[in-house]
């Protein structure tokens, strides 16, 4: 319902395009730390443990292969959707909460103003956007960190470790995982406004639902990351 | 004039207006007193639309306002200035964009005359220099001051106070009873304050409601509140511990 109603108000007003850049810039721009040290030391882990077994059978050159994929793939929009998830939904849900709670949101409507197109939609077209920046920044990043892992510590040559990267990541790889952003991104922002909005009793209550916020969020990330890897696998 | 009509509303379960009707005539300042907790803050925000009645009518100048849509009821609401019991000033906004607000979301005015508009309700509330100081650096009466200036910012016809005495010192809570008096003689607005706070209730009213059990059980000129005859009224303005209401009569 309350994805549906911030459609609405997407489209049938005038955007505040203050506000949106606003919340670009805290939730995107404030979250690239993070996220730099979430997918380098993924990434190198990466690398790490797939030598482990790749050493065994004399292929350790396919660790450039296995990062790029998986992180492309994979953990790049999922890790980074969790990071965004635990960073930045927690926050909206706790600072819709408090305004929910000390009757700031019920201000708003006595001032005629939509709390939906006021709060929710500048959030929405925020996430909506930079969780997928966000995604290909983490890709790059994780895939760096098993090239200073493969090039630094495996011995595998650099020229060698390029090369293995750019000929086994397709398009194709590229573009399901930005897909999934753009769905976690969704499901990241609509979850953690109706937490807020919907928050009741206090402190007490801001701190309850923060924590549904981040567990629903966590929860519906990884099930619609099953939903969607196991729909391009059948149909692409 | 606002005309309340069997208003009834519950919360899971728990009936806290049951069949209310109360008239409040245009111009007059109407103070609804009762016990904390028993739907009066409830009642105010039916009257400006933000909750939605089980049943019942809300009619304010001949319009059923729990009728009208979205864009209507927002329409309406331009008319409205509420005061909330912890003023709910948006905390991410300046004291000046506060006031402001509705100039800034809902009218093309230059910054300028926003500023001269701000600067003017400020000086009604007996407050300057601080447009660009956040609400959180403001002390508990300076914020209800600054709610009040935002709630008259629109020139409204109606306004609503929820509890404005409560959680301030005496001394600023009469200055905010003055300043409720002078705003009604100087802008001839029709007022409607809840509060459990009697002193303030008999320096703002033109008439007093109590509200109790979710009905309206008393309405009449502060006189006649003060020499009422009904018991659940004298015990509640009289304060004392044993009465009817504490045993439930």
């Amino acid at each position: 319902m309350l994805f549906i109603e911030t459609l609405f108000w997407i489209f049938m007003s005038p955007l505040k395009k203050r506000q949106i850049f606003e919340q670009m810039s805290k939730i995107g721009v404030d979250s690239a730390p993070i996220v730099f040290l979430t997918s380098l030391f993924t990434g190198m882990v990466l690398a790490l443990q797939s030598a482990y077994q790749m050493q065994k059978i004399s292929a350790t050159m396919y660790i450039a292969s296995l990062v790029s994929l998986s992180m492309c793939r994979e953990l790049g929009p999922v890790l980074t959707a969790l990071v965004v998830a635990g960073r930045v939904g927690a926050s909206i849900t706790a600072e819709l909460g408090t305004m929910k709670v000390t009757e700031q949101i019920d201000a708003l409507e006595t001032l005629a103003t939509n709390p939906v197109r006021y709060l929710v939609v500048p959030r929405f077209l925020a996430l909506f956007f930079m969780l997928p920046f966000l995604t290909v920044y983490a890709d790059f990043i994780g895939i760096c960190g098993g090239y200073l892992v493969g090039v630094g510590k495996l011995g595998i040559s650099s020229s060698l470790y390029t090369r293995m990267t750019f000929d086994s990541l397709v398009f194709k790889d590229f573009f399901t995982g930005l897909i999934k952003s753009f769905a976690f991104a969704v499901i990241v922002c609509i979850v953690a406004c109706f937490q807020g909005m919907r928050t009741e009793g206090g402190a007490e209550g801001v701190g309850k639902s923060t924590t549904l916020s981040v567990v629903f969020s966590f929860i519906l990330i990884i099930s619609a990351d099953c939903f969607f890897t196991a729909l391009f696998y059948f149909v692409f | 004039m606002i005309e309340i009509i069997n208003l009834c509303k519950s919360f899971n379960g728990a009936k806290v207006l049951d069949n209310l009707n109360l008239t409040i005539n245009t111009g007059e300042t109407m103070v609804i007193i009762g016990r904390s907790g028993c739907g009066k803050s409830v009642l105010l925000k039916h009257i400006i639309g933000i909750m939605n009645p089980d049943s019942g009518q809300v009619i304010i100048d001949g319009t059923d306002i729990t009728k009208l849509s979205g864009k209507q009821l927002n329409e309406f609401r331009m008319r409205f200035g509420m005061l909330f019991q912890g003023a709910a000033l948006f905390d991410s906004l300046t004291v000046e964009e506060n006031i402001g607000f509705n100039l800034f979301e809902h009218t093309n005015s230059p910054r300028t005359e926003i500023k001269k508009r701000v600067t003017e309700c400020l000086g009604l509330v007996g407050l300057k220099d601080i447009e660009d100081v956040k609400p959180a650096e403001l002390s508990g009466g300076m914020r209800k001051r600054v709610g009040l200036a935002r709630a008259i910012c629109m020139r409204p016809e109606i306004v609503l106070y929820d509890e404005p005495t409560t959680g301030i010192d005496p001394i600023m809570g009469d200055a905010i009873n003055d300043l409720i008096k002078d705003l009604h003689d100087k802008l001839k607005v029709t007022s409607i304050a809840v509060t459990h706070d009697m002193v303030s209730a008999y320096k703002i009213a033109s008439r007093i409601a109590m509200l109790y059990k979710g009905k309206i059980v008393a309405v009449g000129a502060p006189d006649e509140i003060k020499n009422t005859a009904n018991p659940v009224v004298k015990q509640f303005i009289t304060g004392a511990a044993k009465g009817p209401i504490t045993e439930g009569g």
